[in-house]
This record gives C-alpha cells, sequence and structure tokens, in this order.
C-alpha cells in the first residue's frame, strides 16, 4: 500500500528538487561493420546507428509522458571507432566522426559517445590514426564524444600515451578556439575506463557488451541537499542513512525507466549507473550537498571527508535499490556543470589540488576544469599522469576533462552552455615537467594488481 | 491517512496530483475531464501543503476511452482554466520508489 505521504514525496522530488533521469544510453557494438573501403565502413556505421537507435528519442518522450519523470539525455554510445576503423584503408578517421555525427543528428540525440582508443599497454595502428585525429574530429563535429584510456591497475600508465593526449588536448583547444576550447569538453583521458558508462564525454560500447544494451544514469544532487537540510544537527550515523535511503528512491526510478526502456525497444537491459550527477541549474548542485553537510565553502578544510561519506552512502543506497549496478557510480565533481563548485573555483577555495584530493573518494576525476590557454602539453599530460596514477593505485576509474582555454588567463571565464555550464579559469603550476612526462615507455602496474 | 488499495486496477492506476491556489470548481473540473474519459475514480485526498490547495486521485484506466498521453493532454487543458497544474502518472513511478 502507498501512502499519501509517499506520494507527495515522489511529487516533489520532480517538481521542486530537479529529479530525473540524466540520460538513457543505447549501446552499439559497431564490430560488423568493418571494411577495407572507410565509405564504406562510415556507411555500415551510419546505417547500423540509425536502424537501431530510429525509436531511442521517441521510446524515452514516451516514458517520460507516462511516469511523468524527465529523462534529460537520449544518448548512444558505440564499439570504440579505432577497433572498428583500423580495417579500413585510410590514414585519418574524421570521417568516422563525421558518420557518427550524422546519424546521432538522424535519430536526435545530443551526444554519441566512442570516437574511443584503449592504449593502456601500448597503441597500435588503428589506435594512432585515431589519436591524431581527435582534435580534427572534435574540431568538425558537434555531437561526437572522444575518451582515450591510458593507464589501468593491471597494466600500469602508458606514458607514451598520457604525453600524446597533453598534446591533443593543447591541439583540440586550438582548433576550438573560437568557442573556449569546446572540443576539449568532448574528450575524456582515463584510467580503468568502465565499459558501460552511460554518462558524456566518457560513454563507449565495451568489447564486452552485448550487440545492443540499455544503460541509465541517473542523476538527482537536489533531491539529496533537500535530505541532508533536514538533518542539519544530527550526527553523522543518521546523515549517512539519510543519504542512503534517499539514493535508494533514486535509483529505484532510474531501474524502472531502464528496464521500461529495454522492453519497449526490445533490447536488453544494462546498467544503473549511480552517479550524482549535477547540472549548472540551481539547487542541481553536489558543492551544495557538501555544504549542506555543514561546510561553508566547498573546497575548504573538510570537503574531501565530506564527499567520500556522501559518495559512499550513495553507492550504498543505490546497490540496494538496482540488480544491476556499473558504469562510473558515485558522485560527479565537473566543475563547470555545478554553480556550487563554479562559485567556490571563483572565490579561489576549490583548487587544482584540492579537487585532486576530491577525486581519491568519488568516481570520476578531474573534470570540466578551465586552465590558462597557454599551459604547455607537457604539463596537461603531467596533469592527466597524476590523477590517473591515483586510479590505477586506488583500483578506481578516474578521468580528466580539461580544458585549457585559449586566450585566456587567471580570473578569465569560459561559456559553453547548456548542461556544459561555465567556469572560471584556475591556476595550475609553473615548474615544468616535462622532462618527466617525456621519459617514454609505461609506468609498471602496482603491486596490488598481482592478485591471482 | 487514505491508501492506495492493492487490490484492485490491475496495474492500470494513474496518480493525478492537482497543485495551486483553491477556488471553487477544482474537484468538479478535475472529476469531469476523468469522467469523460471513463477513469473510474478510486480515492481522492486532498490537503493544504504550504499554502497550496493539493489534491491526490487515484483513477483506474482499465476501462478508459483515452491513452494516458491524451489524458494528460486533456487534464492540462483543464488545469489552465482552473489555474492549478495537474500531472497524471502512472502509479509504478510510486510503487518503483518505495516498495522493492
Amino acid at each position: 500500500m502507498l501512502t499519501m505521504n509517499e506520494i507527495m514525496e515522489t511529487i516533489r522530488m520532480v517538481q521542486k528538487e530537479n529529479l530525473d533521469i540524466r540520460t538513457i544510453t543505447m549501446g552499439i557494438s559497431l564490430r560488423d561493420c568493418s571494411d577495407p573501403d572507410p565509405k564504406a565502413a562510415c556507411r555500415k556505421i551510419y546505417d547500423k546507428i540509425t536502424t537501431k537507435a530510429e525509436r531511442l528519442v521517441s521510446v524515452g518522450e514516451e516514458i517520460e509522458r507516462e511516469y511523468g519523470i524527465p529523462i534529460v539525455n537520449k544518448r548512444i554510445s558505440v564499439t570504440p571507432i579505432s577497433m572498428v576503423a583500423e580495417a579500413s584503408k585510410t590514414d585519418n578517421y574524421v570521417m568516422f566522426a563525421q558518420a557518427l555525427d550524422d546519424a546521432a543528428a538522424e535519430v536526435g540525440v545530443n551526444f554519441i559517445g566512442g570516437f574511443s582508443a584503449l592504449v593502456h599497454k601500448g597503441i597500435t595502428k588503428g589506435d594512432k590514426i585515431l589519436i591524431d585525429s581527435i582534435p580534427q574530429a572534435l574540431a568538425a563535429t558537434g555531437r561526437v564524444c572522444s575518451s582515450v584510456n591510458v593507464a589501468t591497475t593491471k597494466d600500469g600508465i602508458n606514458m607514451d600515451a598520457v604525453y600524446k593526449m597533453g598534446q591533443v588536448v593543447v591541439e583540440t583547444a586550438k582548433l576550438t578556439a573560437d568557442k573556449d576550447g569546446l572540443g576539449c569538453a568532448k574528450l575524456v583521458v582515463f584510467a580503468n575506463v568502465p565499459e558501460d558508462n552511460p554518462f558524456m564525454a566518457g560513454a563507449f560500447h565495451g568489447v564486452g557488451e552485448p550487440e545492443c544494451v540499455i544503460n541509465v544514469g541517473v542523476s538527482g544532487p537536489g533531491v539529496v541537499k533537500n535530505a541532508v537540510e533536514k538533518v542539519k544537527d544530527k550526527d553523522f550515523g543518521t546523515l549517512a542513512e539519510t543519504v542512503k535511503n534517499t539514493a535508494f528512491k533514486i535509483t529505484r526510478m532510474g531501474e524502472l525507466v531502464g528496464r521500461a526502456a529495454a522492453k519497449k525497444l526490445n533490447v536488453p537491459f544494462g546498467i544503473v549507473d549511480l552517479s550524482l550527477a549535477p547540472t549548472p541549474a540551481v539547487g542541481d548542485s553536489v558543492a551544495e550537498v557538501l555544504e549542506a553537510m555543514g561546510l561553508e565553502r566547498c573546497g575548504t578544510h573538510g570537503t574531501t571527508a565530506a564527499l567520500a561519506l556522501l559518495n559512499d552512502a550513495v553507492k550504498k543506497g543505490g546497490a540496494m535499490a538496482s540488480s544491476y549496478v556499473g558504469g562510473l557510480s558515485g558522485a560527479f565533481i565537473p566543475v563547470s556543470e555545478d554553480a556550487g563548485m563554479i562559485r567556490a573555483a571563483q572565490e579561489g577555495t576549490l583548487t587544482l589540488e584540492k579537487l585532486e584530493a576530491m577525486t581519491c573518494v568519488c568516481s570520476v576525476g578531474l573534470d570540466m576544469i578551465a586552465v590558462p590557454g597557454d599551459t604547455p602539453p607537457e604539463t596537461i599530460a603531467a596533469i592527466i599522469a597524476d590523477e590517473v596514477a591515483i586510479g590505477v593505485i586506488n583500483q578506481k576509474t578516474t578521468a580528466v576533462r580539461i580544458i585549457p582555454a585559449p586566450g585566456k588567463k587567471v580570473g578569465d571565464n569560459v561559456e559553453f552552455g547548456g548542461l556544459l555550464g561555465h567556469a572560471p579559469i584556475i591556476p595550475v603550476k609553473e615548474p615544468s615537467a616535462a622532462h618527466f612526462v617525456k621519459r617514454g615507455g609505461r609506468i609498471p602496474a602496482p603491486i596490488n594488481s598481482l592478485k591471482n | 491517512m487514505n491508501h492506495i488499495r492493492k487490490d484492485d486496477g490491475g496495474g492500470n492506476r494513474v496518480i493525478i496530483s492537482v497543485i495551486g491556489k483553491d477556488r471553487v470548481g477544482i474537484i468538479a473540473g478535475v472529476s469531469g475531464v476523468l469522467k469523460e474519459a471513463n477513469v473510474n475514480i478510486l480515492d481522492i485526498s486532498q490537503t493544504i501543503m504550504q499554502d497550496l490547495f493539493t489534491m491526490i486521485m487515484v483513477g483506474d484506466m482499465t476501462e478508459s476511452t483515452v491513452e494516458l498521453a491524451e489524458l494528460k493532454n486533456l487534464l492540462n487543458e483543464e488545469a489552465e482554466k482552473l489555474g492549478v497544474r495537474i500531472d497524471a502518472q502512472h502509479e509504478d513511478v510510486f510503487r518503483y520508489m518505495h516498495r522493492i
């Protein structure tokens, strides 16, 4: 039996606290689209995506209407293009990005992920062409997202790839200089990348995945913040319990929507990603959840502990609510996409160093951080190396999505618009790490990877 | 406290929520729409929450002459006339969130 209080609680979450499903993402395998002729491969890719995902958007809208829960994004992830394109006789994969972009536009999704390569142990011919094509591909397309996995706990850190990605990030920013380096907002460098992540820009359809699958990403920082505010003067046990209960309810919505979408589209249901994903909208902020716990400003001392509690409680509550949990699952801290993070960064309380510490205890990593446009590629590579080292040693996913905004310096602002938000430029350290990142080779896998 | 009973409706129930400034004719207006659509009202509860009139209706759509999407459109038209917000959601949303 449902009580009226329970009904009112659900309605309040949706209407007042911005509860929504952040994304339903259809994963599509493109492994059968390889062809020596790149044009033929692109045509196969376009045809397969537009066939499989033809009804994705309309089904998403149908579910929104039936259940009255907004589904903010409908998206697509595909097999890493480096693998699909490798058989084609060409030395540039930009046309593959264009095929993805066209297919995404045709079916009406706002982002498509999978212009990706997995190079944690080494780089193949296809991986190299793909990575070299990233800056141009992200400048030439609007919906394509790119990701590169450069490290795993099992294999260590491919420092050649890390250095290369430092250069690619800078080049991507330059080619999209007219939009404050927007291309970099669609490019993620990973350690221990999950293969079923529904969230952009890091989504791709992993090699162990089925032909087609539906994954769901939930949201709900606003709901958690409201719940946390209600237990303002209570102890940590109560606080953790409150977050857990709330995360449970949010995740149940993800499970419901994912199963409904999978059934209507007649594809298997993959996972629910239990992430607290903020948006620039007021009241939809992870930073504000941390502040509601009793911090005057996100980024001050105590922030890492608060985030650790939040992240853990979200997982505990969410894990009980869904049969299949996957993806990134944790709290996101993308600076430009979170009103509270933006404020804290503008005031100088939230720094790059503090963000790095925070990534040790939550999912993802240095996310949507704008740095000065003249930051050298070696420094970007060193930032990536630091972040992936945290992931590799702690056996978790970490990632870097950093924007060296062309022509901008500390104190300036960048504006990406929409869900990507805006961000102040924050400082990086001046002394060079060039000699270190250029040593070449691979940092060996850590001792804690030897588990067999 | 009102409860929604589990023993009727066969999974075809909708929760209709009405929130807005209190005035004459809200219940009549909403139930008029439901009558036209042949939706049986199983339960009504109303209260004043934060100075706003709040009504929850549970409707059974088994014999309904319209689909949920169309019912929502009809209710929205009525909502505009009454100056309130009306939502209709499948009951699974509530059941899933609060029950395993």
